[in-house]
């Protein structure tokens, strides 16, 4: 890369700062709001004037006000994005070889269809769904929520990956089956792993999607048994009537993106090098 | 090491279109052999077809005697440097090239596989370079790593596909005579599919000229250069390329442009009843007789006008333009179209000694021998003054060569 003259560097040290303030913030707030004690949540300050863990205690103690609520719905977040994000990459991986590698009719419906489907306002389905699924029985259930998941992450996961196997050059393969390998082999030996950061950045981005829903979340659950997180938070409540929970929210809210960030902090190194590895060409 | 056949080979794809119209061709072992055409001839196609990785619609494949035309390309036992290369890009350079051995089809043991990666890096001069990733190279040493994947394979052939065309000018003539003298002292049988015409001169012992899938010529560079059977032949071999002028017979003279030739023997029967015939002459042909040490006996000597000139050195060029007549128009403005031309080419293209005094707007006298004349027939295009005599010669000098030059590659083997 070129040296960057010194105002070029001071702009760019300015420009990522204000991102980084722009981006970070809100979590900050939310992170210094849940070591707030119920008093303290409205002082005005920024910075807690009293340091405390138990809105941390709420949520992940026995006892706590919020623990069962919690950790049920941390639970079935988990499974149900983690299902989804599954069962999304498999299925999107195989449609965009396809698509990638085959000259075959409709190809281009497939791919506009993926697009339009992703575009449909989440809200206009819900009502209908909300409806269907209590007819046929996936009302509160896990399969209720992975199913309409998948609307939302297929589409998606399909057109990463359609783009990132047209990076992979045919001949390639081609090259390993003169080479002596079976279809097979060339596939394992050269897709695959030319693939596999192109399969992590779309499973990251497809769980996220899953893992972020509230409107599915809320409106086709009812109880325990089904309901994710970001649905959760809205029922949490105080110790007692008098009691605000947002600091209960706020600990809860810090507790599920750590594990996003931890993901993309592990992976990134993987997703980037994937990204920018050399091409076959100069 | 293979001897290959090609019989009758045909590829029609589904929409119907052939790309390759029945070719018969006999490669030997150890052989050197160049596929060269213009863009769209089905060169590549053909040794595609020929590595297994196009069907054959028609005809039979045949590798050292064997039928392969089902064999998938890891039976044919063929090597490939792809036009780009094809590296593996999440490998070393070393793991690159040991790729063919570390597949389940090939049984040679980790201390062989690393024996071989070692002498082939050798040959290559990548040893600095075996641990580093292709993104990291540079085009000639991507282009020596494809070159070892192929080698440690002891494959029955090699097979390129416009290996060098990703190139820039002077790598390029490195990597030619590296690919020269590879093949020379491996001594294995080579199929190269170049568009480039000087690829195709120098490196090939012998060169099969395609035009819209249907083979013109096979023979050995001089055999072309000399011996044309057509007049596409004619036209792509040689840079710069042949003169091809509108010529009339009236009696015993030949009238071209821009002088008469008087017809002698040769001439005359291979011009037989016709009276219009196009008259190729190439650069090389003439010479400006200033430069000459004795005054040349016979020939025909002609004054013409000259536009500019190109001074290269070694050589001069000078260009006079002409008016194609009506006549030969459109069979040369096919001919051009076939040849991937901008425009008809209406210069004619003199190669005169790099002493010549003659510059841009002169007029000079320059003087040719019409024994350099080649006569085609205007409809067909045949070569009339082909001389299947010398023709024969030349290839059985260029079959005596190749001999030599593998005793010689096998004695130094053994030494």
């Amino acid at each position: 890369m070129r040296a960057m003259t010194w105002p070029q560097r001071i702009g760019w040290i300015v420009i990522t700062v204000l991102v980084l303030v722009w981006s970070l913030f809100p979590v900050f707030a939310i992170l210094m709001t849940s070591f707030k004690t119920p008093s303290g949540l409205f002082s005005g300050t920024l910075i807690p004037t009293e340091w405390t863990l138990q809105n941390y205690a709420e949520i992940l103690t026995p006892g706590g006000s919020a623990q069962e609520l919690f950790l049920t719905s941390l639970r079935n977040s988990i499974g149900i994005s983690l299902i989804a994000t599954a069962i999304a990459v498999i299925l999107a991986t195989l449609c965009a070889y396809a698509i990638a590698r085959l000259d075959f009719r409709g190809k281009r419906i497939i791919l506009v269809t993926a697009l339009a489907v992703s575009v449909f306002p989440v809200v206009s389905i819900v009502t209908p769904l909300f409806n269907l699924w209590r007819s046929i029985g996936l009302y509160d259930t896990w399969l209720g929520l992975i199913i309409p998941y998948l609307s939302l992450t297929l589409p998606i996961s399909i057109w990463t990956l359609a783009a990132f196997f047209r990076q992979i050059p045919w001949e390639l393969e081609q090259a390993a089956q003169v080479d002596g390998a079976t279809p097979f082999e060339a596939f394992r030996k050269t897709v695959v792993p030319l693939a596999a950061p192109g399969v992590f950045t779309t499973a990251i981005i497809a769980f996220f999607i899953a893992w972020n829903d509230f409107v599915y979340g809320i409106s086709l659950t009812s109880t325990d048994a089904a309901r994710p997180v970001p649905a959760a938070l809205s029922f949490f409540t105080g110790a007692s009537q008098f009691e605000d929970p947002t600091g209960a929210i706020s600990a809860a809210a810090i507790v599920v993106t750590i594990p996003v960030v931890v993901v993309v902090v592990i992976f990134q190194r993987r997703i980037v090098s994937g990204l920018t590895q050399g091409a076959v060409k100069g | 090491m293979a001897s290959i056949t090609l019989n009758n080979v045909v590829k029609t794809y589904d929409d119907g279109f052939t790309a390759v119209k029945g070719i018969d061709l006999d490669i030997a072992d150890g052989e050197f052999v160049i596929l060269v055409g213009p863009s769209g001839c089905g060169k590549s196609t053909l040794l595609r077809m020929i590595v297994g990785l196009e069907d054959i619609s028609d005809g039979e494949l045949q590798i050292d005697g064997r039928v392969v035309n089902d064999k998938s390309p890891k039976d044919r036992n063929l090597a490939m440097v792809f036009q780009n290369y094809a590296l593996y890009p999440h490998l070393t350079v070393y793991e690159n090239i040991a790729f063919p051995m570390r597949l389940k089809s090939s049984n040679v043991d980790d201390k062989e596989i690393d024996e071989r990666v070692r002498q082939a890096s050798k040959l290559l001069e990548l040893d600095e370079h075996l641990e580093r990733k292709p993104a990291n190279l540079s085009g000639g040493q991507r282009q020596r790593v494809a070159m070892g994947r192929a080698i440690v394979r002891h494959a029955d052939a090699f097979l390129f596909d416009e290996p060098l065309s990703n190139l820039d000018a002077k790598l390029r003539g490195q990597m030619r005579t590296e690919i020269a003298r590879l093949q020379r002292s491996l001594g294995i049988t080579t199929v190269y599919v170049t568009h480039d015409q000087t690829e195709a001169m120098t490196l090939g012992d012998r060169v099969a000229v395609l035009r819209r899938g249907e083979l013109q010529q096979v023979a050995s560079p001089r055999g072309l250069y000399d011996q044309p059977v057509n007049l596409f032949v004619a036209g792509f071999i040689g840079s710069p390329p042949m003169n091809f002028l509108h010529g009339t017979v009236e009696g015993d003279t030949l009238k071209l442009p821009m002088v008469d030739v008087p017809l002698d023997d040769r001439l005359r029967s291979a011009i037989g009843d016709r009276s219009i015939v196009i008259v190729g002459v190439r650069p090389d042909a003439f010479a400006d007789v200033d430069t000459l040490e004795s005054e040349p006996e016979g020939g025909v000597h002609v004054e013409l006008e000259f536009e500019m000139t190109e001074w290269l050195g070694e050589v001069l060029y000078a260009y006079v333009p002409f008016e194609v007549e009506e006549s030969v128009r459109g069979k040369l403005a096919e001919l051009d179209r076939d040849l991937d031309g901008e425009s008809l080419r209406t210069e004619l293209v003199v190669a005169l000694d790099a002493m010549s005094p003659i510059r841009g707007g002169d007029r000079a006298t320059v003087w040719f021998s019409p024994d350099k004349l080649h006569i085609f027939d205007p409809e067909s295009g045949i070569n009339l003054t082909r001389d299947e005599e010398k023709a024969e010669e030349l290839e059985e000098d260029a079959r005596a060569q190749r001999t030599r030059a593998l005793e010689r590659a096998k004695a130094s083997a053994t030494a």
